[in-house]
């Protein structure tokens, strides 16, 4: 966990510990912060931020990580949702228990990101993302389609009335009566994506330092060499996409009980891109500029819908739409920080060094260089 | 070197085309345990194809290879290298974005097995296993000469420090037979008798070598034996001695009208 703090940072271990505990604390009261501040809309807004960091997690792993370019992902997050719809709703009268599906919902949709890795494992670069897109694009379908003859996805109008979660028998969504204090709806499942989002993190970054990480970004970096080393780049491709993949399945399963709907627009490439970019735009490869990237690409959207008031105040009109606006400043500031930032907002410090070669660790170096000649 | 020597690796009539041209025809050759094994022959003379059909890269049109009596044929290159058989590659394939330390870490990967599970949960034998390695390849790192750049990204070493890491990286496979292609390609005199001496120092613990070079200075006073490719086909072998003044060998480096 330590990887997560800047370098300056770790030293210090009472710093270390400080900085911990003020972030606990902080990610605590957050909810309440929010509620307070700025309206219980921004509390679901805060939920989608966790769930999209747990996405974006899954996906760096296979992009990040094994540097395999997946445009598809969004189906395995198709997958955990409808699993779960399915099996939890008054479609079909199932109505199995969160706790079960969260794991199966995992299972199946790994093993889904094994379908989809195995005709796909001598492919690279953009062939490799043809290929997932083609996959993504599949699924969706199925799921649009799968109302006829026998209804089990019940198509384009989707899954209603989804079980939610059940925490000691009560729903989650009715919120949590605690006692001392009473938990609504949006603030419990605050608490529950947290906990598994940490979880999440927890899992990546113990993979990350591992034998198995360490054999993903060999793949990364040089194919023949990782083979030629022993390497069976074959299972290790395939655990790449089922560890993804997973993560993928445990989102959609969260994100079906929690919306209590779903259909399948909310799967759509445009997504697939969405969670990219996040990995992409906060940092391939390093865990907490994925999570930085996710959390600021669910929040910007939903900030510049203030453009539409800001314009009130600042010209007293309306002067352009602002859903037009919106999605042009979002699209605006993603070539911003791909031009000027193109590791990402808050890169691994190795491919700081790869992209910005002057930066100061290795101008100072340079420098101590020169002064050495010049003695 | 006894005649009796015990034999590690041999080449049965191996043959690799590609389209109508021949990389290798028929190539047999014979390597001893403990022995350097030179591999010399001009450009385009198969050199290259004859290690990519050893290490699996390549699926030979015909012929085997078989190590310590048992065939390679048909193992993928990951197999072959869990076998004991590991290469460097003439240009240079390190995983560039990774520390000195991670790439021969890296090279551990074959010898060690620790799991996702193991690695989520971190249980005592997976934490015993990751100390090993790391305890391993900076063994390996310092038997090299790197142990000061240890934590230097792959890509920014100096030429030199690559070759050797790349050495270090194929060591820590345990490899019984070394496979090394053009190790002194673009090496000063200075960096090639060092490389010299690596060399040496890892045949006299244990490991064998196979060696692709050019430098035929190096060649002739570091190798046991040597086999001689061109256009694919071997046409000589033997001590330095003996295939220096072989006609067929001149005549392929100097052209036929020198070896008149």
């Amino acid at each position: 966990m330590l990887s997560l703090l800047p370098e300056s940072l770790r030293h210090d271990r009472r710093l270390v510990w400080a900085t911990y505990a003020g972030l606990a604390l902080l990610l605590c009261l957050l909810p309440f912060l929010v509620d307070a501040g700025m309206g219980r809309t921004w509390v679901r807004i805060l939920d989608f931020a966790l769930l999209y960091v747990m996405l974006a997690l899954g996906l760096n792993i296979v992009v990040g990580f094994a540097g395999l370019l997946d445009l598809g992902y969004v189906a395995f997050y198709a997958v955990g949702a409808y699993l779960y719809a399915i099996l939890a709703s008054p479609h079909f009268g199932l109505h199995l228990p969160f706790w079960v599906l969260l794991p199966l919902g995992a299972a199946i949709a790994g093993l889904f990101g094994m379908l989809l890795g195995a005709p796909t494992l001598r492919l690279r670069g953009d062939y490799l993302a043809i290929v997932t897109l083609g996959f993504g694009e599949i699924i969706r379908i199925f799921l649009n389609n799968l109302n006829a003859p026998v209804n089990i996805t019940n198509g384009p109008q989707g899954i209603n009335l989804i079980d939610p979660i059940q925490v000691a028998g009560l729903p989650l969504s009715k919120g949590l009566d605690l006692g001392i204090l009473t938990l609504s709806g949006v603030h419990a499942h605050y608490y529950l994506f947290l906990t598994l989002t940490l979880l999440t993190i927890f899992i990546a970054l113990r993979l990350q330092d591992s034998r198995i990480g360490r054999a993903w970004v060999a793949i990364r970096e040089d194919e023949v060499a990782a083979v030629a080393m022993g390497i069976n780049t074959r299972n290790i491709k395939l655990l790449a996409f089922a560890m993804g993949a997973m993560f993928g399945g445990v989102g959609g399963g969260l994100f079906s009980a929690f919306q209590g709907f779903v259909s399948p627009e909310s799967f759509t490439l445009m997504e697939s891109i969405m969670i990219l970019s996040m990995v992409v735009l906060g940092g391939m490869g390093h865990i907490p500029g994925v999570i930085l990237g996710a959390v600021a690409l669910t929040l910007l959207p939903e900030l510049l819908r203030y453009i539409g008031p800001l314009q009130q105040s600042l010209f007293g009109r309306v002067a352009v739409d602002p859903s037009d606006l919106r999605m042009l400043l979002f699209g605006m500031g993603l070539v911003l920080v791909m031009l000027f930032r193109p590791e990402g907002l808050w890169p691994s410090p190795k491919r700081a060094r790869e992209l910005h070669p002057d930066s100061p660790d290795v101008s100072r170096q340079e420098q101590e260089d020169l002064y050495d000649a010049s003695r | 070197m006894t005649p009796a020597a015990e034999l590690l690796l041999e080449g049965r009539e191996v043959t690799k085309t590609f389209g109508g041209l021949a990389a290798l025809s028929d190539v047999s050759l014979t390597i001893r345990r403990g022995e350097i094994y030179g591999l010399i022959g001009p450009n385009g003379a198969g050199k290259t194809s004859l290690f990519n059909c050893l290490t699996g890269l390549y699926r030979p049109d015909g012929g085997e290879f078989l190590l310590e009596g048992k065939s390679l044929a048909g193992l993928k290159p990951h197999a072959v290298a869990n076998r004991g058989i590991a290469r460097t590659f003439q240009n240079i394939r390190l995983f560039a974005n990774m520390t000195a330390l991670e790439n021969v870490m890296v090279g551990r990967h074959a010898r060690s097995r620790t799991g996702v599970l193991g690695a989520i949960l971190r249980t005592p034998g997976a934490r015993a296993e990751e100390a090993a390695i790391r305890e391993h390849a900076q063994r390996l790192l310092a038997y090299v000469g790197l142990e000061r750049q240890s934590g230097s990204l792959a890509k920014e070493l100096p030429y030199g420090d690559q070759r050797r890491l790349e050495i270090a990286r194929a060591l820590a496979t345990e490899p019984k037979l070394l496979a090394l292609d053009e190790p002194a390609a673009g090496m000063n005199a200075t960096e090639t008798a060092a490389m010299r001496a690596l060399m040496t120092r890892i045949r006299d613990d244990g490991v064998t070598l196979l060696l692709i070079e050019h430098d035929v200075a190096l060649v002739m006073g570091l190798c046991d034996r040597v086999a001689v490719l061109d256009y694919g086909r071997k046409i000589a072998e033997g001590t330095p001695a003996e295939v220096q003044g072989n006609p067929a060998v001149i005549e392929a480096y100097l052209g036929a009208g020198m070896a008149a």
